[in-house]
């Protein structure tokens, strides 16, 4: 029965991997959409254009996205009484290395010392995978989140101090996009991470690039501030590719935790247009429900 | 403008291009990464000859997704990486590998700007991220070298017909389409955000 379980896991995680790398998800479609209706800039209109043609030339021929296919990360909220823990590990490895051969994927996981690449997109510490424990559960809910180097590159964390406080972390985020100018392959979203420990705020901001387009901070304040962001940064004018125009990012996504006395911990993360990711959840008879990508749910018996 | 070229590229093509030309080039192009761009120029520093001699083709920062079919490399997917982390390499790489072109994403600067015057070359973009529709003007994978750098940077030799539309961001007249751009985003952000979130630059 555990074999079982563990085997249907792993193959829906082949699964979720391929929907990621090839299907954006609804909300990202549509803000890409809606960017192109909105832009007069023929340039930055034509870029637009060329995104949306590539995606949907990735539905149709089941091919990945972009050629960087990511560094790959899981999120898992795992119910108290799901039968299987620990051994998810080995089992997201191996689905992992399955979904490099038959996607196929870039193998992109480098060694730090030697800088062989390992192949199959393993490796130490990676996949990643962020834990989170839900209780009186029998779910697991797991999420995949590749991501491209290209928008890890402008990434920035610092910590500011408290007496400068909020405006500064507001110019952090505004300098942070500007200087990323083209490279992180715009219209982006930002995650930004305020307060914690340093680590905590990358967490935040990490975690928050997860949130669906559109949908604002369930705290009233944060939700303000990025309205804020948003129409600051679009008012920069990099637009798609950095060819100029009227989105640079098609969201700002802010999240915050309690900090210390001394400090203000800031961490502004891009992710490129092609935000990929994917979620599912298993319980513990093994019926999986693929939740973003639920047309997916017809190809799994 | 839209031009159609064809490798090898000529001096004279080159130079009849300006910022914001669109192109649609066939012929044969060749994938170099950072790994790639060192590579390269270590062996020729030496004195050495690359296994592919690059003059009048173009070099595309890029690496691509493969697939080995029957014994043959299929290109799956191939869209341009951020062009910046060659910055530091490109002057050499066009100086002594005579490409005259360079295709990725993101932009280059100002070392860049003066090989392309200096040598007679270009740097264009291809859409970040759209990497099936770069790959349909992929017509064969002639051949690959360094695969032992890992598949992302290693060097692929590649057929295109029409590969394309390829905007020119850096002409040969010294010209960087980004830098206009550049100028005033930091002209908005300090004259017109600071004050409105109330920070100095």
């Amino acid at each position: 029965m555990a074999m079982d379980l563990a085997s249907k896991i792993e193959d829906a995680t082949v699964m979720l991997i391929k929907a990621a790398s090839i299907y954006l998800p609804l909300d990202v479609k549509n803000a890409l959409i809606k960017a192109r209706d909105l832009e007069v800039n023929t340039l930055a209109k034509a870029q637009l254009e060329a995104i949306i043609k590539n995606c949907e030339l990735a539905e149709a021929e089941g091919k990945p996205i972009c050629q960087d296919t990511g560094l790959i990360s899981f999120y898992v909220s795992i119910g108290d009484d799901f039968p299987i823990k620990s051994k998810l590990i080995d089992i997201l490895n191996k689905a992992t290395i399955r979904a490099t051969k038959e996607i196929p994927l870039r193998p992109n996981a480098v060694d730090v010392l030697s800088g062989k690449n390992s192949g199959d997109n393993t490796g130490r510490y990676i996949p990643s995978i962020d834990w989170e424990l839900i209780p009186n559960s029998g779910e697991v809910k797991i999420t995949v989140f590749p991501k491209g180097g290209g928008s890890e590159g402008p990434c920035i964390a610092k910590v500011i101090l408290p007496t400068e406080g909020l405006k500064y972390a507001k110019k952090l985020v505004l300098d942070a996009v500007a200087d990323a100018g083209a490279k992180p392959c715009p219209p982006t979203v930002v995650g930004v991470g305020l307060g914690g420990t340093i680590d905590l705020a990358v967490k935040l901001a990490k975690k928050s690039l997860l949130r669906p387009i559109g949908v604002r901070s369930e705290i009233e304040e944060i939700a303000k501030l990025e309205e804020e962001l948003i129409e600051l940064v679009n008012s920069l004018g990099i637009g798609p590719h950095g060819v100029g125009g009227k989105t640079t990012v098609l969201d700002v996504h802010v999240d915050c935790a309690h900090r210390h006395p001394a400090s203000y911990a800031v961490a502004v993360l891009f992710n490129c247009w092609a935000v990929r990711r994917s979620t599912m959840t298993i319980d513990s008879k093994g019926n999986v429900n693929f939740i973003t990508h639920e047309f997916m749910n017809k190809f799994w018996r | 403008m839209e031009y159609y070229l064809n490798t090898p590229i000529s001096d004279e093509d080159i130079r009849k291009l300006k910022v914001g030309d669109i192109v649609y080039l066939s012929g044969i192009i060749v994938t170099a990464r950072d790994a790639a761009h060192n590579r390269a120029l270590s062996i020729l520093n030496s004195g050495k000859q690359l296994p592919i001699d690059l003059r009048g083709l173009a070099v595309y920062h890029c690496g691509p997704v493969v697939d080995k079919r029957n014994g043959e490399w299929v290109i799956v997917v191939a869209g341009p990486t951020t062009s910046t982390r060659m910055d530091a390499l490109e002057y050499d790489f066009i100086e002594k590998t005579g490409v005259k072109m360079v295709i990725g994403k993101g932009g280059m600067g100002n070392r860049t700007v003066e090989a392309c015057k200096k040598f007679g070359a270009v740097y264009t973009i291809f859409t970040g991220g759209a990497a099936v529709l770069a790959a349909k003007g992929m017509k064969r994978v002639l051949d690959v070298h360094w695969l032992d750098l890992g598949v992302p940077e290693a060097l692929w030799v590649i057929e295109v017909d029409k590969f394309g539309p390829l905007m020119v961001t850096i002409d040969s007249h010294g010209n960087n389409f980004y830098d206009s751009i550049n100028k005033e985003v930091y002209r908005r952000l300090r004259e017109e955000i600071y004050p409105k979130i109330g920070v100095k630059a």
